[in-house]
């Protein structure tokens, strides 16, 4: 009896891996040669442009100071270092060599072209909900406009097992939901075109939902906020804790300029996706994205500046007389003042920190990053820059800055360990953004 | 190679991109008006404009601002006759002189923001500005009245 259901055990186990062989298993496509990349509609170039930008897929697929979408920048995963491949065209090194079926492949189903499972640091997940036409335009464009360049693939640094491809099919089969995006039919026109590009190409939720401890996000938090690169990836929720509730005008603004004028600014691993390309979406999709993210965040559509709490922000502007006794304050009014003053409004290009994003935030990363290493002329607003202050002001000095505008600006309760949260984001240097 | 535009002319500096921008305006552009005082930014003699916005010099690494236009106190007027400028001199604010460039430079941008600043904001915004003869009554005084010829301008033209 015993070894009858022993062996049944072991004769399930035996199906379900021959099952799972069946489903892991991905043919490799043929190859393709230069000359089988047709001549592409200049029109189908341009829209992959814009797309591939929307995906800032160069910001990922280009090391630094290396040549665009050439690989090997170093994604730093939980689990170890994940070296980004070669998109250039080139045949050997490069994906010169994939037929546009295996390209549609690889995004939708994260397969390369010679059968492997390729690792979600590359967001197939979200890919996989692009119509084939966005696909071919992006490959239209690769393959017309991006300059081959021959490289040396960098070894990804996974522990084993984690390095086994196969695992991938299984990491799939559990948390990835295949097939094209569906459009909401309680939901707009332009809603569901806002869900489509969020949700898809410009993949979103891969910095702003939380992943699980396999590190798939949590579709049960979708959007609630997440670490990224040592920053804060806010919230896109009701959770969001901005002062002023985000709305679609500001959304738009956002993603237009690289700053809000009530909120703040995009930099960090945000500043790439704006500026990278986010932003030369036309101008349809700019707004059914704002409109999409505004629903998330429940925002309504009153002008911010008429809000209690603008006003109240601004009264709390106003110098005080007991400032100099302040060690934060009496820095603030020296370094920042000058830029980060408003009197009777808060003025587009004078950020007003009481109400900033990132003075509001329970964790104090973005502020000190930015006070570190200011904002250069291709993150924020174009062409204006902050200088940072890392070799100004001491971590002593940035933690008493921060600590008086979370305390008396936004009136927020402290954030613990101010000085050692300097210490270290100052240890870990500007970073690439 | 760091390609920049400062006071309308395209300049290209071949210089480490942690080089100050200090560093570039004065020593490869040659334009001296410019002052460098504390170097770490708290002081405000360094004042110039990048992209419109009164900006430190000395902390502002070359490598941030590719692309960026800059103005410093030769570009502020063709004729040296910004309203600034014109109050400045009228009411003799000057006394070293030293610090007096960023002072202007950080005056002019104060009042695009601001166009009829109170004390206070004069304050608030031009307290990183330094002055160590103590000319800050004078400056105040001038801010003001740059700010009313602005208006007559405004009301006139």
């Amino acid at each position: 009896m015993i070894k009858k259901i022993c062996l049944g055990i072991l004769a399930i186990a035996a199906i379900g891996a021959v099952g799972f062989g069946v489903y892991a298993y991905k043919p490799a496509m043929q190859p393709v040669t230069a000359a089988d990349h047709a001549n592409f509609p200049p029109e189908q170039v341009e829209k992959g442009r814009v797309l591939a930008g929307a995906g800032y897929c160069a910001t990922c697929h280009t090391a630094k100071g290396g040549e665009p979408y050439a690989g090997n920048y170093a994604m730093e995963t939980g689990f170890g270092t994940i070296y980004a491949t070669n998109l250039t065209p080139d045949m050997e090194t490069g994906i010169g060599s994939y037929s546009q079926a295996a390209f549609r492949r690889a995004m939708h189903e994260g397969v390369g072209r010679d059968g492997r499972h390729l690792f979600p640091a590359f967001p197939y997940d979200h890919f996989t909900k692009m119509s084939d036409e966005d696909i071919d335009a992006i490959y239209a464009y690769i393959m017309t406009e991006v300059e081959p360049v021959r490289t040396v693939q960098k070894e990804n640094e996974l522990p084993f097992p984690l390095n086994l491809r196969i695992l991938q099919a299984g990491w799939k089969m559990l948390f990835v939901d295949f097939g094209e995006y569906e459009a909401d039919p309680e939901k707009s026109d332009e809603w569901n075109r806002g869900a489509y590009l969020a949700e898809g190409i410009t993949h979103c939720g891969a910095c702003h939902t939380p992943r699980n401890i396999l590190g798939a996000e949590k579709s049960s938090e979708e959007y609630a906020g997440a670490e990224i690169d040592r920053w804060q990836a806010p919230a896109l929720t009701a959770a969001n804790a901005s002062a002023v509730p985000w709305n679609a005008a500001e959304f738009r603004e956002y993603l237009v300029k690289g700053s809000s004028t009530y909120h703040g600014i995009a930099a960090g691993p945000m500043g790439p996706v704006v500026h990278a390309g986010v932003r030369e979406l036309p101008d349809s999709d700019l707004t059914a994205i704002s409109v999409y993210l505004a629903d998330k965040v429940g925002g309504d559509d009153l002008d911010p500046a008429d809000s209690d709490v603008v006003r109240a922000s601004l009264e709390r502007n106003a110098p005080d007389r007991r400032y100099r006794q302040v060690e934060g304050e009496r820095l603030y009014t020296t370094a920042c003042a000058a830029c980060h003053y408003n009197a009777k409004q808060i003025l587009e290009g004078r950020p007003d920190l009481g109400i900033n994003s990132s003075v509001n935030q329970d964790d104090p990363s973005n502020l000190i990053q930015v006070i570190l290493y200011g904002v250069n002329s291709h993150q924020g607003t174009e062409g204006v820059v902050m200088p940072g202050f890392a070799q100004a002001l001491t971590d002593d000095q940035i933690a008493s800055v921060a600590a008086y505008l979370r305390a008396d600006r936004a009136e927020k309760a402290p954030w613990e360990n101010l000085r050692e949260d300097v210490t270290q984001l100052r240890a870990r240097g500007p970073g690439s953004h | 190679m760091v390609n920049l535009k400062i006071n309308g002319r395209e300049v290209s500096v071949d210089a480490d991109p942690d080089t100050p921008l200090l560093w570039a305006i004065r020593d490869e552009v040659g334009l001296t008006g410019t002052k460098f005082g504390c170097g770490i930014g708290m002081c405000g003699a360094c004042t110039v404009h990048v992209g419109g916005r009164a900006t430190r010099s000395c902390i502002t690494a070359l490598g941030d601002i590719e692309g960026a236009e800059i103005t410093t106190i030769e570009g502020l007027d063709a004729n040296d006759s910004h309203p600034v400028q014109e109050a400045w001199r009228s009411l003799r604010v000057p006394q070293c002189g030293y610090c007096q460039s960023g002072q202007i430079m950080q005056a002019a941008a104060l009042l695009t923001d601001i166009p009829d600043p109170s004390d206070d904001d004069i304050d608030a915004v031009m307290t990183g500005n330094l002055c160590r003869c103590m000319t800050y009554p004078r400056i105040r005084q001038a801010v003001r009245k740059a700010a009313s010829a602005n208006r007559g301008q405004t009301q006139n033209g």
